[in-house]
């Protein structure tokens, strides 16, 4: 009982700071102790991963609607922030997210540390960027949320630009500067919704609560809803603010790829369902046919600019554009069924997109390039890698019987029915216009297929000795493979746990809507 | 005869109740300025270096006091209102005495290696913090012309300290002439609320003032006062002197100047907005409004072409005075909010700025320049330094959890506070505004972080002991400040209009 009430007062707070720890121990380690450093950061997120599990073990999965291992602490008072934080339905497959893609990372880097090395500070940027995470995801006032959905700036924009490609700097900064303007916006509306609100408190709920109940007017709350929608659109991103991720994630690290395409986007549509729609459910009802409309016109320019690159990462990178348009116009519909499908979608993106980049890394490691053309015959060089780049791309094509499908799929069905107060027709017309989509991705993944695995390696390659999957690899794939299978089969693990949240959120829109 | 005297002598003549207490810690600086500068007469030459110890225990000493007027509490008036020790002016005592030790412990090398006189240096920068320090009290046009002239006038010297430099020569000459000028103009001003108002007082100017209508006249001494102080804030348009200065200056200056002085013109346009010229909020908005915006969007498109640090330290400087005249933008709109923001910030920036210039100076000891490319790969030979300075550039750029994040917050709360058109716009100019600065802070961060040495030397950098002291005290404030509630309490503490709005 003792160990349980520990867990209830300080099991979240330690997961999130315990990274943070970590990197301040690392700090004091001197540089050229790099085994050790690559020690103390397994084991920080082991650790991390740990408390993580105790947590979602502990979770009571019969009331996933509420908030628990709830902390309301006072923080900041004078400009009425609070230290609060819990876990819900909707925190809990992004938190189990982050917690198993982190240690994995980890794995994955241990003996390739892209150049220039310098493990020391690539871990320790690893671990900073850890807590944001994990705090946004289970942040509950909105300052506190706001600090660190920015907290995993620095790292990422250190990590793209020490340890990236030829073009890192103008990427990183890129990156830096498109997310930060939305957030500069972001704040704004989220000190204006603070006043409109009364101005005595930041916390997602009473928020929600005091603006329901006082009557904000049509476009103060259009106003608002649009400066969150920058600040979340931008991280996901919606088309057209895209521009900043096929840099970005081009020319990322692999593990940056692979955090930025698994967790850093996922920010941008948490953010949507957990404080745009709860707070401001008049207005998402104005916005949801604009919101929807960039989802799909996103779902098909991604599509169609997949079709068009040369690069393999740089198809991954514009594969997120449309597949994240898949959870937005999921998020789009107001639906239980739609958001239900969007959390899938984005657990399912996590896994696929970043073992996409994953195996993108492993391929640029042995072939010295991205390049579709020069590469070819991989499943004869190395059949395990080849197999296993199949097996992703199927899975991300929406394939049924992996995960990728219970994010696609019900995310179109959804937009048949879309919720209260929204037009049918036009969310009919993105229907098809998405099913469309889904159409290109099995083209343009195939292709990619047909063209990196199938077929015989290129000359410059054929005498080059192309090792297969290392272990290293297989500690940090086999998870994921399994995952995405698991999922694929029983997509009741993440339903269940959303469900209830999802429909309480669906239900609160509707009923403020009167539908 | 001598009876006459003693008919003088015993003629009831009331001396003024002095609290000695409330004038405690302004004495303790006047103390040890006056023993580093007869300390200076006798010591030798190899001696010398006891004068920035003297000098920075001295400006800790000042500190008691000021504690112990904070646990006594209670606000306390002196010489007919001119002077207030109320907790405004202790917190911002504190500030000025904090930022000056940093200040003595920045110059303790730069001082003793160079080959400039010490004793006058620390003499005159001891008599520049006695200004601040009453400045932070004065609530009367007299005394806050003498602080201002008296923290003003040494501070000309020191600019000028590097006198075999036409650089320096320029810096001095630059911001003496800039300076007199803007106290012309000040004192015009001045002059005429006395015409209007028949007192000196800042309490019975806003009495005079509150006619309920526009006077011209008001309006024309409102505008001078406040052109006045914009000058000593470097807002923009009367920021001309201050890229050249900073430049000119040795780097302890630029420090002090772009912290100190910075901070002790807004302490008097704070008193005077919020105070004495209340009931003419009508003026003094939209020239604030002008100002903030033409500060903070000049300052960072300018800092943006910069490729000397100190330059663009000076042009950020600009923009962040910028952001910190935002809250005035909307005084009388937003009751106490105005100088809580505005003293949250100045205390946050205090930190962040001497922090960067620390650094500045650190690495200038094995470079020796304070070019940008010449910080090129220093996380390799100097990680702690590169870390430190990141740290200090983002928050200075408002990237959580680094305090400066907290200083933009309370400046954009303050202002959605008041829930105008003109307060939204003004919003929106801050949050573009805030993404430009990143441009220009980042890419110092990417040549320390990104780029190699640029001639390829690795070896460590020394940096002294003062040096170090000087890093943990703004390494420490500017991580706590950004996590705790540390610095908004002490804004809070500092606001004293009665009525705040939520």
């Amino acid at each position: 009982m003792d160990n349980n009430q520990f867990l209830t007062d300080w099991g979240l707070t330690l997961m999130v700071f315990l990274p943070l720890a970590g990197a301040l121990v690392m700090m004091l380690i001197p540089r050229t102790e790099e085994v050790t450093h690559k020690w103390v950061a397994l084991a920080v997120t082991l650790a991390t991963a740990g408390v993580g599990a105790a947590v979602i073990a502990d979770f009571d999965y019969g009331a996933t609607d509420t908030l628990q291992f709830a902390v309301n602490e006072s923080w900041i008072d004078v400009i009425h922030s609070r230290y609060a934080i819990g876990i819900d339905g909707l925190s809990i497959p992004l938190v189990a997210l982050t917690l198993l893609l982190t240690p994995l990372c980890v794995v994955y880097s241990w003996n390739h540390f892209p150049e220039p090395r310098n493990p020391k500070a690539f871990l320790i940027l690893l671990l900073v960027l850890h807590t944001g995470m994990l705090g946004t995801f289970v942040a509950q006032d909105l300052i506190l949320f706001f600090v660190f959905f920015e907290i995993v700036l620095l790292p990422m924009y250190f990590l793209i630009g020490v340890w990236g490609g030829e073009q890192r700097q103008y990427a990183a900064i890129k990156f830096f500067l498109f997310t930060l303007f939305g957030s500069a916006l972001m704040i704004v509306s989220f000190l204006a919704l603070f006043f409109v609100a009364g101005g005595d408190t930041f916390v997602i709920s009473e928020l929600a609560q005091r603006v329901a109940e006082s009557d904000v007017s049509r476009w103060t709350g259009l106003l608002i809803f649009g400066g969150m929608f920058m600040g979340f659109g931008i991280k996901v991103p919606i088309f057209p603010f895209h521009t900043w991720l096929p840099d970005a994630h081009t020319q990322a690290p692999t593990v940056g790829s692979v955090i930025l395409a698994a967790v850093l986007l996922k920010l941008g549509t948490y953010g949507f369902v957990r404080v745009a729609l709860p707070i401001l459910p008049e207005a998402a009802v104005e916005w949801a046919p604009i919101i929807g409309a960039l989802a799909v016109v996103g779902i098909i320019y991604g599509a169609l600019a997949c079709l068009a690159q040369t690069d393999m990462k740089r198809l991954i990178a514009f594969s997120s554009v449309a597949h994240m348009g898949f959870t937005m116009l999921g998020i789009a519909t107001l639906t239980d069924f739609g958001l239900n499908a969007a959390v899938m979608g984005m657990v399912a993106h996590g896994l696929i997109t970043g073992m996409l980049f994953f195996i993108a890394g492993s391929v640029k490691e042995r072939y010295h390039t991205l390049e579709i053309r020069r590469l070819g015959g991989i499943l004869l060089k190395a059949p395990r890698l080849g197999w296993i780049l199949g097996f992703t791309a199927m899975a991300s094509l929406g394939l049924p019987g992996l995960a990728g499908f219970w994010g696609e799929f019900p995310a179109i069905l959804s937009a048949y029915e879309p919720g209260a107060g929204l037009s049918q027709v036009t969310f009919r017309i993105y229907m098809v216009v998405a099913a469309i989509g889904t159409v290109f991705a099995a083209g343009y993944l195939l292709w990619l297929y047909q063209r990196t695995a199938f077929g015989t390696t290129t000359e410059e390659f054929e005498n080059e000795d192309i090792p297969d999957v290392t272990v290293p690899e297989w500690v940090a794939w086999a998870p994921m493979l399994a995952l995405i299978l698991v999922i694929g089969i029983f997509p009741n693990l993440v339903f269940r746990v959303t469900d209830d949240q999802m429909t309480s959120v669906a239900q609160s829109i509707a009923a403020a809507v009167g539908g | 005869m001598l009876a006459t005297l003693g008919q003088v002598a015993q003629d009831p003549f009331a001396r003024p109740a002095v609290d000695w207490h409330a004038l405690a810690p302004d004495l303790v600086v006047v103390g040890v300025l006056c023993l580093v500068l007869v300390a200076d007469l006798f010591l030798p030459e190899d001696r010398k270096a006891v004068l920035p110890s003297l000098a920075g225990l001295g400006l800790l000493g000042a500190l008691v006091p000021v504690l112990t007027l904070a646990v006594d509490g209670g606000d306390r008036t002196l010489f007919g209102g001119a002077y207030a020790v109320d907790n405004f002016a202790l917190v911002l005592k504190a500030l000025f005495l904090v930022a000056g030790y940093v200040t003595v412990l920045l110059s303790t090398n730069y001082i003793a290696e160079g080959d400039y006189a010490e004793g006058e240096y620390y003499f005159l920068l001891l008599s520049s913090i006695l200004g601040m320090t009453v400045m932070a009290s004065a609530r009367d046009l007299i005394t806050i012309f003498v602080a201002l002239e008296m923290l003003s006038i040494p501070a000309y010297l020191l600019a000028g300290w590097r006198k075999r430099d036409p650089k320096g020569n320029e810096a001095g000459v630059k911001y003496y002439l800039m300076g007199v000028f803007a106290t012309g103009v000040l004192l015009y001003g001045m002059s005429l609320l006395y015409g209007v108002a028949g007192t000196t007082q800042l309490s019975g100017i806003a009495e005079a003032l509150a006619t309920g209508e526009s006077v011209p006249v008001i309006s024309l001494a409102v505008v001078f006062v406040v052109a006045g102080f914009a000058f000593k804030v470097s807002a923009v348009p009367f920021h001309t002197w201050a890229p050249d200065t900073y430049e000119g200056a040795p780097t302890p200056v630029t420090a002090f100047l772009s912290v100190s002085s910075k901070a002790a013109g807004f302490v008097a346009l704070l008193q005077l907005v919020v105070i004495g010229f209340a009931e003419q909020a009508e003026v003094v908005r939209p020239l604030m409004w002008a100002l903030a915006v033409l500060s903070m969007t000049i300052g960072n498109v300018v800092a943006l072409r910069q490729t000397n640090l100190v330059r663009m330290l000076a042009y950020s400087g600009i923009s962040q005075a910028g952001f910190m005249l935002a809250p005035m933008a909307v005084v009388g709109q937003i009751g106490g909010d105005t100088l809580t923001s505005v003293v949250t910030y100045l205390l946050i920036y205090a930190a962040m700025n001497l922090g960067a210039f620390t650094v500045v100076m650190a690495v200038a000891r094995k470079t020796g320049s304070a070019e940008i490319p010449s910080f090129g790969g220093l996380i390799n030979y100097a990680p702690s330094l590169a870390v430190l300075m990141t740290v200090f550039l983002f928050s200075l750029a408002g990237i959580p959890p680094l305090a400066g994040w907290l200083a933009k917050f309370v400046a954009f709360r303050a202002v959605v506070n008041a829930d105008t058109g003109w307060a939204y716009a003004l919003a929106v100019v801050m949050a573009v505004n805030s993404v430009i600065s990143l441009a220009y802070y980042a890419n110092v961060a990417k040549e320390m972080w990104m780029n190699p040495a640029p001639d390829g030397d690795q070896t460590p950098v020394r940096v002294p002991v003062s040096l170090t002291a000087a890093l943990t005290i703004t390494g420490v404030l500017t991580l706590a400040f950004g996590v705790t509630q540390w610095a908004t309490e002490l804004g809070d503490m500092a606001n004293f209009v009665a009525s705040a709005v939520p």
